[in-house]
């Protein structure tokens, strides 16, 4: 199978109004992906699917990924020539900026014909409250509709045009999304005999730190 | 023990067997009622999760719970003794599980069996699983184990069966069902926004007292 970069390409090429661009994992799984924007995400997956080149008639997997807003702080280095003809300075700048909170949604796409893949394809909402809806790539691999199901369950991305889209684990009335990161769960901590990690801070919320006991 | 039962005082317990191995069986109502009932729990056909492979291997021939009476499950809640809570509880399912719960006719029992239908076990701290069933439906025997053996399923029948035989049939002390101001039913718990409403049965499970967190020494 070609490269993503190569692959990116033939898509641009294909669709020239369309975004693609080259994620890079660099984790020793080196798992690449290929961001596709919202607008043209399912022309590019019947592109995908219907190809003679790739065939990804098979998608796998269908999850979710939430990125909270968080502050990055990116360190400029310039460097500031010294007026008295001596060696430049350089200078290290540090500025903040406020990385936008969004969704994301990663699809695993294989070839059972042409037995390659993984291509894995990720479409990213505009933010985390009212511009969280992706088109449903259901239509094109039936396997994505339950799992789209999950997805909207968990992270409260909508699916246009999923022919079902409703909770799948939790209740219809519950209103959370609780694989998000900032989901807090109903407060109800019983007594463990070994907190540790997160569960250590609920039991010090909950039970009292003993008495000091007197010298 | 030479003390008299108080099912028949005149009798000693060494008197009784010995009448027994002359072939005559002396005995009360309530003790032959009871010993009748005891051998006969049918449990509910109803499983949750893993620990149902095992309430189903204990049913088949290398276990056979019919030696205990207990093999006829029943797939009616309405035909059904014993409702075997058979692992994890989610909240969603735990609406049905209490409806099931109301479903049977008394006298009725619960077990809860394994890890999950106790505390919620493995999953305790989590969102979507229900902290043991003990909060919404009074349960008469906890196996614990994840999941328990078959064998830890017949034990926990065995001690099921005993408290059966030593439940009495009138007086103060006869069961919810044989009192006139008992109400067998437990109030079924809605789905809410964020958690079950309300979160336990509070004529069942009281809010635990205020514990004071343990000092590593």
């Amino acid at each position: 199978m070609e490269t993503l970069a190569q692959l990116r390409d033939r898509l641009l090429a294909r669709f020239p109004a369309a975004e693609v661009t080259v994620v890079t994992n660099p984790s020793p799984s080196a798992q690449h992906a290929l961001r596709v924007d919202a607008h043209h995400a399912r022309e590019i997956a019947g592109f995908l699917r219907d190809d003679p080149a790739l065939q990804l008639d098979q998608c796998t997997n269908v999850t979710g990924i939430d990125w909270p807003e968080k502050e990055v702080v990116d360190a400029v280095r310039t460097t500031v020539p010294d007026p008295a003809g001596g060696t430049p300075r350089v200078v290290e700048e540090k500025i903040k900026r406020l990385e936008p909170g969004r969704l994301e949604v990663v699809y695993h796409l294989y070839s059972i014909a042409l037995r390659h893949g993984p291509v894995v394809l990720r479409l990213v909402t505009g933010n985390r409250t009212d511009a969280v809806t992706l088109p449903s790539l259901t239509p094109v691999w039936r396997s994505c509709e339950f799992q789209e199901r999950e997805v909207f369950d968990l992270f409260g991305v909508a699916f246009e045009g999923h022919p079902d889209l409703r909770r799948i684990l939790m209740w219809d009335g519950f209103q959370d999304h609780p694989m998000r990161r900032d989901y807090r769960e109903p407060d109800d901590y019983e007594w463990e005999p070994t907190p540790h990690g997160d569960v250590l801070a609920k039991a010090k919320r909950h039970y009292p730190a003993p008495a000091p006991s007197a010298p | 023990m030479n003390t008299a039962t108080p099912t028949d005082p005149g009798i000693t317990e060494t008197e009784r067997a010995e009448l027994r191995r002359h072939g005559i069986l002396l005995t009360g109502l309530e003790e032959l009622y009871n010993w009748g009932r005891s051998h006969s729990v049918w449990p509910l056909n109803f499983g949750l999760a893993c620990c149902a492979i095992e309430m189903i291997a204990a049913s088949m021939a290398k276990f056979d719970i019919a030696r205990f009476g207990s093999e006829v499950f029943r797939p009616s809640p309405r035909q059904a003794d014993l409702l075997i809570v058979s692992g994890t509880v989610t909240k969603k399912m735990a609406p049905q599980v209490v409806r099931l719960w109301n479903q049977m006719p008394e006298p009725k029992y619960c077990i809860a069996m394994g890890a999950c239908a106790i505390s919620g076990g493995p999953f305790k701290q989590g969102y979507n699983v229900l902290k043991g069933i003990d909060r919404y439906i009074p349960v008469d025997i906890y196996i614990p184990g994840c999941p328990p053996r078959p064998e830890a399923l017949l034990h926990g029948l065995v001690q099921l069966q005993e408290k059966i035989r030593r439940q009495a049939i009138s007086g103060p002390e006869a069961p919810r069902h044989l009192r006139a101001e008992g109400d067998c039913n437990c109030p079924i718990p809605e789905c809410g926004a964020h958690d079950l409403e309300p979160p336990q049965n509070a004529a069942l499970w009281p809010v635990p007292p205020a514990l004071v967190r343990p000092t590593r020494t």
